[in-house]
């Protein structure tokens, strides 16, 4: 109770920090801050993904798609339709694995590679600074109508598994979510908003 | 003093130093098992030893409240921590995974000997096919990156196959990384400790052990909760123990304070105190010898017993004609005019509650064995040494002019006789009508533990999903391997009810160490090595991966066919060994499985038994019982609890008997027997109307009506043979009587049910069966 309290009053103060600099530098690249304040903005989100996966040991890209939902500040669903229904939800260091009758639940910290990358787009979708940071090196390029962000793992353990992952926007939304693995697997997830409910 | 009196004292002494050393070795219990059955057919053992030492007995299931949620994710952590290292304790989980690097490098190691689906279908072109097929699917999951990595090693998914066998159950909310209930507000634990839960003393040592551990790792604000078997157990003792302690003390008190205004002498009181504390001592020598260990119960019982036993000498002490002081022994006068009746009294106490000694419960054998022990000792005591004892110049107050006013005022009582057979007939017509009801057939009815407290222990059951193990198969074989290979066949079988919708789930052994047999049967449907490459490569041909790809496939195949089986020592270290010797465990050389089920959440946690025997017997397997721990148990209760009620009646049926052979008159043992079944009629149909239950406890309480009441409508009984009643015989019956209320009346004030019962049965049950004595008296 008292996390969501001390997150809901940084989100105020970032808020007002992007309002002032916003005034200030209109026209300059956009600020990490600025994005971090604008994603932060929204309490939740649902949309819809569709996600390739390029694997080596695999001769031709695997695909699946279905939606993905936000509640800010932990809770993160994914909910794959096709090829087999599926549900991965996160909330807090849990993470709930649903697939056919098979219920798997894990957490977090005992699966570090799989925790930087999940952790990676919950914190984005949050606007949590502090949590990317505390993974990731963050550089931002761009500016507010079209920016790229990119994640390099600081924690080498993490860092042997995952390269890098990048994350391409337009305003508050992410809208593609590409991760490198260290050995040249990738993912990309393209996020598509769905209508506000 | 006569030299018979100086034997008679000198064999007292001595049968009281020898009780007294009994007394001091004995140990008390104040579990549910004194009133499981002690002879019981094989499947009802299988049972008694489950709630005695099973699985479910030794498990305690743990809260901690109170504090920020972190608090209690660190207490909860400090705490297993602690308890991890502490070797009375078999298995500590808080939901931490612990030790599992090592777990799942067993279980990927040995995947081809663990995996369920490894056969020699899943090793042909098309099995290989639809594997691997399923491996691809499983890649482009979100789980896909956890198996990416093991997929060149494992293209059939073996390993995902036994996690999902291992993990299918459902668990425990999590938050902080320790388990927590659904509302977040109590972290929880499950222990599993070393002692049995019938192990009283094991389990209250467990209890401290996990408090200290508790106590030196919780940040302050935090509060402990401990439930299950063990620690129920442990505090019913202990309430046992205080109430025994408080209510006897009070109880004591109030009888000592009674005879001291009624006699006006110490000495006198003093005196006729030892009967009744050499029949104490008698009691708990007697049960202790005859079975091992006392019950709390037993002992609750035995110090209200005190008030009937301090009856013989009120007898002996206000009857004798002490106001002659011509010298000569006053006693020897009682002697012969009032001991045969007070020897039919307690010959009638003993008949009825010998029939207690037949009972298949120890508990009951036990009250009966305490109750005979004790009165026959006071008695013997009251009769034998206690003339010799009393000083020629003890006085007591004459309550001849007291008695006499009773007397006058018994005469008009005469007239309540019609409205009594009234009263009677009422009740009958009352037990008639609940005679299907009036009994309560659940043995928890018995349990000692606050219902507060059950319900905080269902709670956090609930919310761990947890082993409730009200449930499960029973597997019995001469070894180990004979075991785990049955368990194996019941276990398909139970697989087959979980895919009908009779069960939800159910554990296994063989789930953790699959027998022999099964291992090598596994090991012999892996092809060699370039028949399997063959075969691979024609099942890839439409899959997107390569088959180049997986020589560290072929080779971990290989490797895996010559593998000797896996034994209980190879786990050595993982959770698979905790599993396994949770549930195979082995008792007086014999092996036992254990497979607990677990029912649907939608049926309210019933099993359907019938379906689940039908499918057990389709294994053809001797050896092999469904248990339903709370429904047997409930219905063993229900077959002593009707035995219990014959040999009542079969007791009652003597004492009418000895009645008698005592009177050689059927109106006289009418008139004596039918105020005592007034008595007891009306109380029980009391209790009914007031909404009780009756135990097996009531009809304990019932017997003691009986033998409390016997002496008083003996008495009335004789008086009317010489006339009328004497005074002094009133009044001593007045304070018989008051003492008797004393001792069990007080008992009702109890919170445990089972001297609860006894107390509010034997209380107005004996002010009744007086009673209704003086109004059915016949008068000159």
């Amino acid at each position: 109770m008292s996390r969501s309290v001390r997150q809901r009053s940084r989100w105020w103060w970032l808020a007002g920090l992007a309002l002032v600099l916003g005034q200030a530098v209109h026209a300059a690249p956009l600020a990490i801050s600025q994005l971090m304040a604008s994603l932060a903005k929204q309490p939740q989100g649902a949309a819809t993904f569709t996600e390739t996966k390029y694997i080596s040991i695999l001769d031709q890209p695997v695909e699946s798609s279905g939606e993905l939902l936000f509640i800010a500040p932990a809770r993160l669903e994914k909910r794959t339709l096709k090829p087999k229904p599926e549900t991965m939800v996160l909330d807090g260091a849990t993470l709930i694995l649903e697939r056919g009758r098979r219920k798997h639940v894990l957490q977090l910290k005992d699966y570090p590679e799989v925790a930087g990358m999940i952790e990676s787009i919950r914190a984005a979708l949050a606007g949590d600074r502090k949590a990317l940071e505390r993974v990731y090196h963050l550089a931002l390029d761009g500016s507010n109508e079209r920016w790229t962000l990119v994640l390099t793992p600081l924690d080498p353990k993490v860092g042997a598994v995952i390269a890098r992952i990048q994350m391409d926007g337009v305003r508050d939304e992410v809208r593609s979510v590409e991760i490198l693995q260290a050995d040249g697997d990738r993912s990309v997830m393209r996020i598509q908003k769905a209508e506000t409910p | 003093m006569t030299r018979r009196g100086r034997v008679a004292i000198a064999l007292w002494l001595a049968f009281v130093a020898v009780c007294i050393v009994l007394v001091g070795r004995t140990s008390f219990t104040a579990d549910l098992s004194a009133f499981l059955p002690s002879a019981p057919t094989e499947e009802q053992q299988l049972l008694v030893d489950q709630l005695k030492s099973g699985i479910a007995s030794r498990l305690i299931l743990v809260g901690i409240e109170g504090g920020t949620p972190a608090q209690r994710a660190q207490a909860s952590q400090a705490l297993a921590a602690r308890l991890r290292a502490d070797p009375q304790f078999l298995h500590t989980a808080n939901g931490e995974t612990v030790g599992m690097e090592r777990d799942r490098q067993v279980l990927f190691d040995n995947r081809y000997l663990l995996s369920p689906t490894v056969s020699p279908e899943r090793f042909s072109v098309e099995g290989l096919e639809v594997a691997v097929a399923e491996s691809v699917d499983l890649l482009a999951s979100s789980a896909g990156l956890l198996v990416k990595n093991l997929l060149p090693r494992d293209p059939t998914g073996e390993f995902m196959q036994i996690l999902d066998a291992l993990g299918g159950e459902s668990r425990p909310n999590m938050a902080d990384g320790v388990w927590v209930s659904r509302d977040g507000q109590r972290a929880l634990l499950l222990i599993r400790t070393r002692a049995e839960g019938s192990d009283t003393d094991g389990q209250e040592r467990a209890l401290q052990a996990v408090r200290a551990a508790f106590q030196t790792g919780a940040a302050s604000g935090l509060q402990l909760v401990l439930t299950g078997p063990g620690p129920f157990s442990v505090e019913a003792r202990a309430t046992i123990k205080q109430e025994v302690t408080r209510l006897s003390g009070l109880g004591t008190l109030i009888i000592v304070s009674l005879l001291l205004l009624v006699y006006r002498s110490p000495t006198a009181l003093f005196l006729g105190l030892l009967p009744v504390l050499s029949g104490a001592l008698a009691g708990v020598a007697a049960v202790s010898l005859g079975f091992g260990v006392i019950h709390g119960v037993t002992l609750g019982f035995g110090t209200a017993l005190i008030g009937e036993a301090v009856d013989y000498s009120i007898y002996l002490l206000m009857q004798s004609e002490r106001a002659n002081p011509a010298g000569g022994e006053p006693e020897a006068g009682w002697i012969t005019t009032f001991w045969p009746t007070i020897r039919i009294g307690v010959l009638t106490s003993i008949f009825g509650f010998a029939s207690l000694l037949f009972s298949g419960f120890p508990g009951l054998a036990q009250l009966g064995l305490y109750a005979i022990a004790g009165l026959v000792t006071a008695a013997a005591v009251t009769r034998f040494v206690l003339p010799h004892l009393l000083p020629a110049t003890l006085r007591i107050r004459d309550v001849t002019a007291f008695g006499t006013r009773l007397q006058g005022g018994l005469r008009p009582l005469s007239r309540l006789r019609w409205p009594l057979f009234g009263l009677f007939l009422a009740a009958i017509v009352v037990l008639d009508m609940q005679r299907d009801t009036m009994w309560n057939q659940e043995l928890a009815a018995l349990s000692p533990v606050p219902a507060a407290d059950q319900a905080v222990d269902m709670a956090m059951r609930a919310d761990l999903g947890a082993p409730d193990v009200s449930y499960m198969v029973v597997v019995t074989a001469a070894d180990a391997q004979a075991a785990l290979a049955a368990s194996e066949r019941v276990g398909q079988q139970l697989q087959g009810l979980v895919e009908a919708g009779v069960i939800a789930s159910f554990e296994s052994p063989s789930s953790y160490l699959p027998s022999v047999a099964t291992q090598r049967q596994r090991l012999a449907s892996l092809p060699e090595t370039d028949e399997l490459r063959r075969r691979f490569q024609a099942a890839v041909v439409d899959l997107p991966v390569r088959a180049e790809r997986f020589e560290p496939f072929f080779a971990d195949v290989a490797a895996a066919r010559n593998h000797p089986p896996l034994t209980r020592a190879n786990l050595e270290g993982t959770s698979l060994a905790q599993g396994v010797d949770a549930l195979l465990v082995k008792a007086e050389g014999r092996w036992t499985a254990l497979l607990p089920l677990r029912a649907l959440p939608e049926t309210s946690q019933r099993i359907d038994a019938a379906k689940v025997r039908v499918a057990l017997a389709a294994t053809g397997l001797a050896g092999v019982y469904f248990i339903d721990l709370k429904g047997e148990s409930d219905r063993l209760y229900a077959g002593y609890l009707h035995e219990a009620i014959l040999l009542s009646l079969a007791g009652l049926a003597a004492i009418v008997g000895l009645l008698f052979l005592a009177t050689r008159s059927p109106a006289r043992v009418l008139r004596i027997s039918l105020p005592l079944a007034m008595a007891v009629a009306v109380v029980i149909a009391g209790l009914v109307l007031a909404g009780q239950k009756l135990t097996i406890l009531h009809l304990v309480g019932m017997l003691l009506i009986v033998a409390v009441g016997s002496n008083y409508a003996l008495f009335f009984d004789r008086g009317a043979a010489e006339g009328s009643i004497a005074p002094r015989t009133l009044a001593s019956l007045l304070l018989a009587v008051t003492t008797t209320v004393a001792g069990f009346g007080i008992l009702g004030l109890s919170s445990v049910p089972v001297l609860n019962a006894i107390g509010m049965t034997v209380g107005p049950g004996a002010i009744l069966a007086l009673l209704f004595s003086a109004i059915l008296a016949r008068r000159a």
